[in-house]
């Protein structure tokens, strides 16, 4: 058996740790914006003897040109868009591919505006704040019956945010460490965190209510102990399920979706993590009013014997 | 039992209609010809178009006018729906539209690089108050003007136009047309326009071309038609008037088709990947679940089918990222099957018999599955109104796949294994709980 509810304080201390690790990475380090938020540059080049686009590829990521994104036309021309680069650049970059494929031709060259605007992810955020008061209310009324229906549904979406803000954290410290970017897909990823997230606090707040109306024990911090450990074989297997594909898919889909398998990957662990650790926990800790032990250790939050 | 049976048959026909529309994967089904595929796994059309950017309103700078018109192409393209096209500014004045496919894009191609300006014009009328007739014998037209509500003259446009243009077919003629509501300040304008031309033409221009020029009957103020079109060009003008007309004039200066931005290498490994990934999925299932993991398989094939006939039919444009959610949805479809077996388990565990437990299992189950998928479509609700009111498309398409995703997975886990359970075990084909995974 274990404690879960007992062990709450640490577990807070574990994402309160995350947490600040995640304010001062993303206030320093930021996120790396991928080739997909940058300006950057598309050039139209032409060969003599035809070339295989697998060769293109190799061929420029040696130039150092990793995220490039390459099309061949029907006529043999190649139209290739990389990061902002100047015009000595692109004189370095014609002479390396003529070195290896031939006489090459540029038919135009321009600066190209990022394919995704900025503010696309900035509306993504805007998003899940909106979905958030939705699922809120959504909540409130699934748990009607329940004292208190709303501190069900603000319990269920602080995980969420929470669930969202460490993956945000993880890909601040990639960036910083192994220069990892965020691309469109990154946005997807993260929004499909969000309907993982939520999906398994449900789960285990609908057990908590089942127990309730069965009235099993009259203690409610055993009451939902026991709903987390009732529900936590269901909670593993579905996130081992979901892990084997997603794992799959990083080490044998190719390098094109490594980066979305990680933020997956990411979500998914923290996402079981909150459903079991955070979210019941937060629910009982506002049932028990042991709000101010969050500020005991402050001078000014001692209470008054 | 004999509810059952009937489900299963429908289950059975439902999978047999999907799966034919699926098999051969590029087969035409219901003039769907094979599963849309993204540019950057097959490639499509790449077009450059060049705006003159000295027709711009003078108040407005060069950049804002671009951002507008790339702007207004974007939401063009998401209303004719093609699905993940890329919209870039090339240098100072161009654009590069790359649209996923070749098939029958020049209707597109002409629709998002039109201009669309539409305005309303009167007859011109000489000093002896007649129409004045041009030397081909043509009345001519001037654009009609009317006093705004802050006193200015204005000249009606379509840009007076509420956002909600559609196409109607006329009851009495059976024409398509298209209705459109003036927004306060175009009901103003119309409304003296058509009181002092009752009984007069009034001329529709698109682009400076005379479309219709109906009588006007009554004064009107809120609403209006637009005739005189054929069903493509109706549908054409409602998607152009509801993005606006563009600010400058475009001009297409190079178009071709272009390869996919990933080689088939990548399509392949993925889907080995996700073979593989599915295939340890069902071991797990059966090794922990035993006979219901088999049923959970079947449900998950049946999953697999139907969310891949749905994509095809739609049709969704399927990207590699778009693949791999799918694939990843799959591990997350399991779910509800996992919820259910566990409760079934608990119940077995409980000294239930076992068609009790099935039943117990499924029921004490629904609540968790309802409300958090019913979360999951809040969500994806939300995502989608947002995605298309603050212009993120990406996050709209998203939204769809979810919800779709989802949806699947709810129907083959209530109706799919439930059914299959249910039927096995009213056939007393396995009866030991351990087969159920229970150790007693």
């Amino acid at each position: 058996m274990i404690d879960f509810i007992g062990k709450r304080y640490r577990f807070f201390l574990v994402s309160g740790v995350l947490i600040l690790i995640g304010i001062i990475s993303l206030a320093t380090f930021k996120l790396q914006p991928g080739v997909d938020f940058i300006s950057g540059s598309s050039i139209t080049l032409r060969f003599d003897e035809p070339i295989d686009q697998g060769e293109m590829r190799t061929a420029l990521l040696n130039l150092g040109y990793d995220q490039a994104i390459i099309q061949k036309t029907p006529d043999g021309d190649y139209f290739i868009r990389i990061r902002e680069i100047s015009s000595q650049e692109k004189e370095g970059l014609t002479a390396g591919l003529e070195e290896k494929f031939g006489k090459v031709t540029i038919r135009d060259f321009y600066s190209v505006s990022p394919v995704i605007a900025t503010k696309t992810g900035r509306d993504a955020g805007i998003a899940i704040i909106v979905a958030a008061v939705f699922i809120l209310a959504y909540i409130a009324w699934a748990f009607r019956r329940m004292p208190r229906p709303f501190r069900w549904g603000t319990c269920a979406i602080v995980p969420l945010l929470h669930d969202v803000f460490i993956v945000l954290t993880v890909f601040s410290l990639l960036g910083w460490l192994l220069n990892i970017e965020v691309d469109a897909l990154f946005i997807t990823g993260v929004l499909a965190v969000v309907g993982y997230s939520i999906n398994n606090t449900i789960v285990v707040f609908d057990r908590i209510r089942d127990n309730m109306t069965r009235s099993i024990s009259k203690d409610f911090a055993s009451l939902v102990n026991s709903s987390i450990l009732e529900t936590f074989t269901r909670s593993l297997n579905t996130s081992l399920t979901t892990l084997f594909v997603i794992l799959a898919l990083y080490f044998i889909g190719g390098a094109t979706i490594r980066n979305f398998m990680m933020v997956l990957l990411v979500g998914v662990v923290v996402g079981t993590y909150s459903a079991s650790c955070v979210a019941p926990q937060l629910l009982v800790v506002w049932e028990r009013g042991e709000w101010g032990r969050f500020f005991s250790w402050l001078p000014f939050g001692k209470r008054k014997p | 039992m004999r509810k059952d049976f009937w489900i299963l048959i429908f289950i059975l026909l439902l999978f047999g209609l999907a799966l034919w529309t699926i098999t051969p994967i590029d087969s035409e089904r219901f003039g769907r010809h094979g599963i849309q595929l993204g540019l950057d796994l097959r490639g499509g059309s790449h077009i450059v178009y060049e705006a003159d950017l000295s027709k711009k309103d003078p108040s407005q700078s060069d950049a804002d006018a671009m951002t507008g018109v790339i702007q207004k192409i974007e939401r063009r393209i998401n209303e004719y729906g093609v699905a993940e096209p890329i919209i870039q500014q090339l240098g100072t004045d161009r654009i590069l539209v790359q649209l996923p496919g070749v098939r029958d894009i020049n209707e597109a191609i002409r629709l998002l690089g039109q201009t669309a300006e539409l305005d309303f014009r009167e007859l011109k009328l000489g000093p002896d108050g007649k129409p004045v007739v041009n030397d081909k014998g043509e009345q001519e037209w001037i654009v009609a003007k009317a006093k705004g509500s802050d006193g200015q003259e204005k000249e009606l446009t379509g840009k007076y136009f509420k956002p909600n243009a559609q196409v109607v077919i006329s009851q009495q003629k059976s024409e398509p047309e298209v209705a459109f509501e003036w927004n306060s300040e175009g009901a103003i304008l119309f409304k003296q326009i058509t009181e002092r031309n009752l009984q007069k033409p009034l001329g529709i221009f698109l682009d400076g071309k005379l479309i219709s020029s109906p009588t006007v009957q009554a004064v009107i103020e809120d609403r209006g038609v637009i005739t005189g079109l054929t069903i493509d060009e109706a549908k054409t003008l409602a998607i152009q008037l509801n993005s606006g007309a563009l600010d400058v004039p475009l001009t297409i200066i190079q178009r071709s088709d272009v390869d996919a931005t990933l080689g088939a290498d990548s399509l392949q490994k993925s889907l080995i990947a996700g073979l593989i990934g599915l295939a340890l999925v069902i071991v797990f299932m059966i090794i922990y679940y035993r006979v219901p993991g088999v049923i959970a398989a079947i449900a998950l094939s049946i999953y697999a089918v139907l969310v891949l006939s749905i994509f095809k039919m739609l049709p969704v444009v399927l990207t590699l990222p778009g693949m791999a959610g799918f694939i990843v949805s799959i591990g997350m479809a399991v779910d509800a099957n996992v919820l259910i077996f566990e409760r079934m388990k608990e119940e077995l565990r409980a000294g239930k018999t076992l068609g009790a437990a099935v039943d117990a299992g499924f029921n004490r189950a629904w609540s968790a599955i309802r409300d958090s998928n019913i979360t999951t479509f809040i969500a994806c609700g939300v995502l989608y109104w947002l995605g298309g009111t603050l212009g993120a498309f990406m996050v709209r398409g998203f939204a769809v796949t979810l919800f779709l995703g989802v949806l699947v997975s709810m129907f083959t886990a209530i109706m799919v294994s439930r059914t299959f359970l249910r039927l096995l075990v009213a056939s007393h084909w396995v009866t030991s709980i351990r087969a159920y995974g229970v150790k007693r």
